[in-house]
């Protein structure tokens, strides 16, 4: 199995986010694959929810496209699997808790370790509630990704002294969705995590531009873009291919 | 395991963006819970502001109809703003004016807790931002009106079912865009830790009047309560004081729409299962995968498919029961009360008072039987006439 660490080996990560089932199973698939061939070094799948709670309308549009579309739990498994031989750089899953407390724990855990997904983002698992996640998690080698917001504040370096795979480093307050400008002082809590561990510390929610990834990256070890991503393909639907390759080409040199 | 937790049942499932807010916010509250100039504000408003205690009646025209137990009303409806929600409210806006905030923002259902927040944040001069789903904004149009002419902005929600859900999901991504200057006023005993306790804590001067009171007008505990259960913020708040005294039977009364066998309710005792939303871990209407289920009820304000954490763990230890009544049931003890004893229930209320009238057919005339009727009905006249197919417009 891929592991998280690998997508920090060479240079600066750029970390895409594509939502599982957005137009169909069939079209993700080879969406991840297109994303990993322009360059992505770490992909985000993420599983259509109902109710997605620190999601923006972008990406809250696109999981209400996929559950219509059909989308959903044993069907991302059987999509991401497909692919799983394909796969250079690692995959991890992001999602709500609910769909892996009602799956059941284990078996979802399992499930992605059969099939190579070697990390999952809970964003509605903070801290405090991780145990009940974690400790099955490791038994499959399932690493959990942990956020720190700039909220956080004093937790930043209880997190960060925990932390497993990367670190998600919300940019700013708010939900997911493209930002102009982001005022938070990124760079002050990355000396913080520093101070506590060596995990690698990724950058995400409001980046689009180029010269965004590029600030970030200066001062992180990689970005994620998300909505700037699913906008692209919720605008062409199934003919996204070509400039989903042209925009993550763009990001991944800047 | 996190804090606030009822058996397996509560926690703090939210995004980390939040979790500082939820910390500051249990901190003040622990420490405004004990603070006697606090307490005693709170006490002078709910009297002087809100009109407790609120009545005790005897609904004596309804128990000599239906011929069993003695039945009585807890009139939350006689309330400021006619509903039970303003007694959490005005605790909550208190607690969020000594914690220094300028803003409040709340999600509504029927539009009752919206209106009593507006309420508050007018008395206290603070700015609010209401949620409310758009399908609710149009069964609801009158209490938007309220909310305007109160002085906050009504934002509908149109994600999702547009319902009370939405509106909780809008507030939550609303609270997480704006926190330093914001409290999340949360209407029902559910949420994050440490929303339940709060809620529970606030409305729990229902049960503990209704306990006062019975010892006078009855000489002692009533046999049974039963409250309608959304969220389950009244039921709570009424069923609190009387946990401990295993004679007082406890029924909450759930929506059950259409009929809990049709998919169009919100039985989520009968029908839900366990699971993490809204930031707790609780009992939820949702598929075999997670997703949560759209649900229905005449009702807007029980039109929600979780219930608040300590319910959940209630109805794991058997402590209280919950039963579902239709919309049907809900609709005849609407205009039963209304024409027995001249008070016009909220549809919510009515779910109590439905359950309520088999209840009491069943025990015999030395029993009392107190049902918490937690909103006036005047909002809902249009909508039950539009459901009787009388096409009636505000």
């Amino acid at each position: 199995m891929n592991k998280i660490s690998d997508a920090f080996q060479n240079g600066k990560a750029f970390i895409a986010y594509l939502m599982a089932g957005d137009p169909d199973l069939e079209t993700s698939a080879e969406y991840i694959l297109t994303a990993q061939d322009a360059g992505a070094d770490l992909i985000e799948i993420g599983i259509p929810f109902s109710d997605p709670i620190a999601e923006g309308e972008v990406i809250e549009s696109a999981s209400a496209r996929a559950l219509a579309a059909g989308a959903r739990l044993n069907g991302v498994f059987d999509m991401v699997g497909s692919i799983k031989y394909k796969m250079h750089v690692p995959v991890v899953f992001m999602t709500y808790y609910n769909p892996i407390f009602v799956y059941g724990r284990d078996r979802f855990f399992q499930q992605c370790a059969e099939i190579g997904v070697c990390g999952a983002i809970i964003p509605d698992v903070p801290f405090e509630e991780q145990g009940e996640v974690k400790s099955i998690a490791k038994q499959y080698g399932v690493e959990i990704v942990s956020l720190i917001a700039p909220t956080s504040k004093d937790r930043a370096a209880k997190i960060a002294a925990d932390a497993e795979g990367f670190i998600y480093l919300v940019s700013s307050l708010g939900v997911t969705g493209v930002r102009n400008e982001i005022t938070t002082d990124i760079a002050a809590i990355i000396a913080d995590i520093r101070n506590v561990t060596d995990i690698p510390v990724a950058v995400g929610f409001g980046i689009s531009e180029p010269s965004q990834a590029a600030h970030y990256a200066a001062m992180a070890d990689g970005v994620i873009v998300g909505s700037a991503i699913v906008r692209i393909i919720a605008e062409h639907g199934k003919s996204a291919a070509d400039p989903l390759r042209a925009y993550i080409q763009m990001m991944k040199k800047a | 395991m996190g804090k606030g937790r009822f058996g397996i049942y509560g926690g703090q499932y939210v995004p980390e963006t939040l979790m500082s807010a939820l910390i500051e916010l249990e901190n003040a509250y622990q420490y405004y819970k004990n603070d006697p100039d606090f307490q005693a504000e709170f006490k002078m408003l709910l009297n002087d502001y809100a009109g407790r205690p609120s009545l005790l009646y005897s609904a004596a025209n309804l128990t000599k109809k239906i011929g069993g137990a003695a039945i009585w009303l807890k009139r939350e409806d006689l309330n400021h703003t006619g509903s039970h929600k303003i007694n959490n409210v005005l605790g909550q806006a208190l607690l969020a004016k000594r914690m220094g905030k300028t803003r409040i923002i709340a999600e509504t259902g029927a539009g009752q807790h919206g209106v009593a927040s507006a309420t508050a944040a007018a008395l206290f001069g603070m700015e609010c931002d209401v949620f409310m789903g758009k399908e609710d904004t149009e069964r609801q149009a009158l209490n938007v009106y309220r909310m305007r002419l109160l002085g906050a902005r009504v934002h509908p929600v149109t994600s999702g079912t547009m319902t009370l859900k939405d509106a909780v999901n809008e507030t939550l991504r609303e609270w997480s865009r704006r926190i330093s200057d914001t409290h999340y006023v949360l209407g029902s005993a559910l949420g994050p830790h440490p929303f339940p306790t709060i809620v529970r804590d606030f409305q729990s001067i229902i049960g503990q009047e209704i306990k006062a009171q019975a010892r006078q007008s009855m000489g002692g505990l009533p046999d049974a309560v039963v409250a309608c259960v959304g969220g389950g913020s009244n039921a709570i708040g009424a069923f609190y004081d009387f946990i401990g005294d295993a004679s007082v039977q406890l029924y909450g009364c759930e929506a059950a729409g259409r009929g809990i066998d049709t998919d169009q309710h919100a039985a989520t005792i009968s029908k839900g299962s366990d699971g993490v939303f809204h930031g707790m871990k609780s009992l939820f209407c949702q598929d075999e995968f997670g997703q949560i289920s759209p649900v229905y009820s005449v009702s807007a304000g029980l039109d929600y498919p979780g219930i608040g954490p300590e319910h959940a763990f209630l109805h794991k230890s058997g402590r209280v029961k919950y039963v579902p009544v239709t919309d049907n049931e809900a609709v005849d003890a609407f205009e039963l009360l209304s024409r027995t004893e001249g008070i016009i229930p909220a549809i919510e209320s009515a779910h109590a008072v439905a359950y309520a009238v088999k209840l009491a057919k069943e025990l015999d005339p030395d029993k009392n039987i107190v049902i918490c009727l937690s909103g006036r009905g005047d909002k809902d006249c249009a909508p039950i006439a539009r459901y009787r197919g009388e096409d009636i417009h505000e």
